[in-house]
């Protein structure tokens, strides 16, 4: 028996884009369903059509094989469809409890909560799925993992039979990913069906039964797990046969170009969340933060860009301490930065491709005279860039707008690599976008290496870290706690660091830091 | 598409028009008998003589000049409505010159209308340097500028500069030197090619300088501005200054070409309406000339309605108003937008 099932839908958004063209998808009672795709495919869009946040343009929806009319996810919740968004959206002071039961709450009379009959409803519900939770801890203190958990939690106990996931593990540790796939497997043991997306094909092999491509708004097909290797999957994913062929050689590092001494940064409520960092970057090299997100990532970047102030200590470039100087001075010392938000801080979606391209630049030649600035010559650079880095893109007058994830990544980093940069900080320089693009960006980071600059990789993306960088600090509660060369290291051994279970001791990072 | 869309806004624009007409027809029925003459009135009066005419030029200057004040403010997403305060103050400061410095003779219209735009932009000086300094909301502070601008002058022109020998609350009369021409023996407020040069200037210092481009990135997306090296507050700082230099010499225009004096007892209401008018030209500084035009169009010929029926020109008030509401409306007509949008994107396969 059919689930849920999607018949012919197409949706077309406002602003012209056809995400989805005469989309067929169905997922079978119990299954374990993979939807696959690069960025700008459709993938969810689909979800959000079957979960009732976008209505088709055309086409049928039906669950459990009868026509369904869904206007909000209200109406997909009532008739045993879950979701469980990338971001989770849960109150991060609220108890476990509160956040599952919140607005089904049992109460005992009309001004108090029934907590005890709270505890049994969930308990039970979780001993029939076979899943632990600490129903009584506030969820800001919880780990993402079981942050996950408690999301798919409150979906089952509104009565979901089908549940669809966005990208699940992209927010997870590889030990976290285990774990959810425990879950996952035990659910559709009990009937229940599971969607997900990802953009990690060693995973979909892992668990899923059947796998759904997805390519520019179609379904390219879907089929059983043991039918496709991953590379096929690939292929079928970009259309075309694809080379996993990033080589690296041995870096040679020159002469520092950045150093952090005893960087210290606390937030305006007092966390520490950086405790005294020190580092070394070089020229002609890869040094990748890796870390679980909310590890003080975030907060690195911005100051060492100058998009965040108060933070002490030493940042030297040139021999200078430039900790605390603007955005603008530091990209005039040469310092670039792919930041991890595209759109809220990469680029302005409301201007065309040619002018994304050019606003570190616009004041100065060819862009710009003493006053006057030159559409022409902008235009032309943006025709250049455009092709070197192959942006899919009508025209450089096009709005970023219009742009996929992928393409619009790839604007921010051209703009970015082409500005003779002496040090490149990309924070998750290919988060969420597809594998060509994301290959591509890799190389042009390693070429950037080559050319004798000095890359700071900030990811969370161990796959990414593993394949690219030379040396690698793990950052684990604002702290550095292992500095490791890239030689036979696997996704593992960071895992143990990144969750905090192991660490050198100060001994090992001191001497590896004055390197 | 593009071809197809841009129909569609004139159609939509055109559609608005005649929704508020039809509204403000309504409102007609009930204050006179005789709805199709004033109506007539209302829609030809401002062509049916060149006397109306030159009324109907003159009365778009100053709101040209408000328009293009608050489209720069508003391409900076920054909303300083304090464009009235400027105007007033503007006027106060064409005043103190035009009466301070007879002695310049040849220079004197220039100098007096310089002072405008110094007074103008002083006084949009202080809500820009509350929200630079201490981020102070420039909403509230210009709104509050407005009115200081209105009881200071207010308080020193009847105090210090009254002429008691004229019939009426104003200041002394300027010296000749401080005239701004006006032509034809209608009185063609020579203004009107000022304004219409300052748009076509202020025009291209958006769209084709590299502060114009600074201007739009911070209006775009403040972030992503300051992230790739805008130095967001100054940009904001300034284009507040120069939006009140602006304003302030609309004032100046007002008072030197069209009274020659300082006559005003209340707020003119040019810096709203120049709100109004940036929002129907999407703040292009182009657009701005048809869209004060238009304003400039609705006002008159509601003053001659009014005139030429007993009517009440609040009519007026209520069919602008309608209609801002009805422009605003982005909602209007977007099924048929979706539709195109849809189809067109479908006939790519």
């Amino acid at each position: 028996m059919k689930a849920i099932e999607a018949i012919n839908v197409t949706k077309v958004y406002p602003n012209g884009v056809v995400a989805n063209r005469n989309v067929n998808f169905s997922a079978a009672v119990g299954e374990i369903h993979a939807v696959v795709g690069e960025n700008g495919a459709g993938k969810t869009t689909l979800m959000k059509i079957l979960f009732g946040m976008e209505k088709p343009t055309s086409g049928e929806i039906r669950i459990f094989e009868k026509p369904a009319q869904l206007n909000s996810p209200h109406d997909a919740i009532a008739l045993g469809v879950g979701m469980v968004h990338q971001h989770f959206m849960l109150v991060p002071s609220f108890t476990v409890a509160e956040n599952i039961m919140l607005g089904i709450e049992p109460k005992k009379n009309l001004f108090s909560l029934d907590f005890k009959r709270m505890e049994q409803i969930i308990s039970e519900y979780a001993k029939k799925v076979n899943f632990e939770l600490p129903i009584w801890e506030k969820v800001m203190d919880l780990p993402v993992g079981v942050k996950q958990r408690v999301e798919i939690m409150k979906a089952l106990i509104r009565g979901a039979k089908v549940l669809i996931l966005d990208e699940p593990s992209s927010v997870l540790t590889p030990q976290e990913v285990n774990e959810l796939f425990v879950v996952l497997k035990n659910l559709s043991q009990q009937g229940i069906t599971i969607i997900f997306i990802t953009h990690k094909l060693n995973e979909v092999k892992q668990i899923a039964d059947r796998i759904t491509i997805m390519r520019e708004g179609r379904v390219v097909g879907t089929y059983r797990n043991e039918e496709l290797t991953e590379s096929q999957i690939v292929e079928l994913m970009i259309g075309r046969k694809f080379e996993y062929d990033i080589s690296r050689v041995k870096a040679v590092p020159g002469e520092p170009l950045l150093v952090v001494k005893n960087l210290n940064y606390f937030r305006e409520d007092g966390a520490h969340i950086l405790k005294n960092l020190s580092f070394v970057l070089r020229s002609g090299e890869i040094l990748a933060i890796a870390g679980l997100e909310g590890n003080g990532q975030k907060e690195l970047v911005e100051i060492l860009t100058g998009l965040r102030e108060n933070a002490s200590g030493e940042m030297l470039v040139g021999g200078k301490n430039v900790l605390g100087a603007k955005p603008w001075q530091l990209r005039q010392l040469g310092i670039s930065h792919i930041p991890d938000d595209r759109i809220e801080v990469g680029s302005a979606l409301d201007m065309s491709v040619a002018e994304n391209m050019i606003s570190d630049r616009y004041d100065q030649q060819p862009f710009s005279g003493r006053v006057v600035y030159r559409k022409r010559s902008v235009i032309e650079f943006a025709r250049r860039l455009i092709k070197e880095f192959s942006i899919r893109v009508k025209s450089p007058t096009t709005l970023v707008r219009m742009l996929s994830g992928g393409n619009m990544q790839k604007v921010v980093v051209a703009r970015e690599l082409t500005n003779e940069p002496k040090v490149v900080i990309a924070n998750q320089p290919t988060h969420g976008i597809d594998v060509a693009s994301s290959e591509f960006i890799r190389k042009k980071l390693l070429q950037m290496r080559d050319e004798g600059r000095g890359v700071l990789l900030v990811s969370t993306d161990l796959q990414e870290v593993l394949q690219i960088a030379d040396r690698i600090l793990v950052l684990y509660k604002g702290e550095i706690v292992a500095h490791l060369q890239n030689e036979n290291l696997t996704e593992t051994d960071l895992g143990f660091y990144m969750l905090g279970t192991k660490r050198q001791n100060p001994e090992e990072l001191k001497e590896l830091l004055t390197l | 598409m593009k071809r197809s869309l841009a129909l569609l806004e004139l159609v939509r624009m055109a559609l608005t028009i005649l929704i508020a007409l039809l509204i403000g027809y309504v409102f007609l029925l009930f204050s006179t008998k005789d709805v199709a003459e004033a109506f007539k009135w209302f829609l030809y009066g401002p062509l049916s003589s060149q006397r109306r005419f030159v009324e109907f030029l003159n009365n778009s200057v100053p709101l040209i000049m408000t328009g293009l004040a608050l489209s720069l403010v508003f391409q900076a997403r920054v909303f300083n409505i304090g464009a009235e305060g400027c105007l007033f103050f503007g006027g106060f400061g064409a005043m103190l010159a035009a009466l301070e410095f007879p002695q310049l003779s040849v220079l004197h219209l220039i100098v007096t209308l310089l002072t405008a735009a110094l007074f103008g932009a002083i006084w949009a000086f202080v809500p820009a340097i509350l929200k630079a300094k201490w981020k102070a909301s420039e909403l509230v502070s210009s709104l509050m500028m407005n009115y200081i601008a209105y009881l200071l002058v207010l308080f020193l022109v009847n105090n210090y500069f009254r002429d008691k020998a004229a019939g009426a609350l104003v200041s002394y009369r300027f010296p000749q030197t401080a005239w701004l021409a006006t032509l034809t023996r209608y009185r063609l407020n020579s203004g009107f090619f000022i304004a219409v040069s300052v748009a076509i200037l202020i025009g291209f210092l958006l769209y084709f300088t590299k502060y114009g481009y600074e201007i739009r990135v911070v209006g775009a997306n403040k972030k992503f501005g300051f992230y790739t090296g805008i130095n967001v507050v100054v940009t904001t700082f300034w284009v507040q200054l120069l939006a009140g230099a602006l304003a302030g010499l609309a004032g100046g225009i007002e008072l030197t070409a069209m009274y020659r004096r300082f006559v005003w007892q209340s707020l003119p209401g040019y810096g709203f309406d120049g709100i109004i008018v940036a929002i129907l030209a999407r703040n292009n500084p182009f657009l701005v000339i048809p869209s004060a035009l238009f304003i400039a169009y609705l006002r008159v010929g509601a003053n001659i309605m009014s005139r030429m029926m007993g009517l009440a020109p609040e009519v007026v008030i209520v069919i602008q108003s309608v209609m801002i509401l009805l422009v605003t409306a982005e909602a209007l007509l977007e099924r048929f937008k979706k539709r195109i949008v849809e189809r067109e994107a479908m006939k790519g396969e």
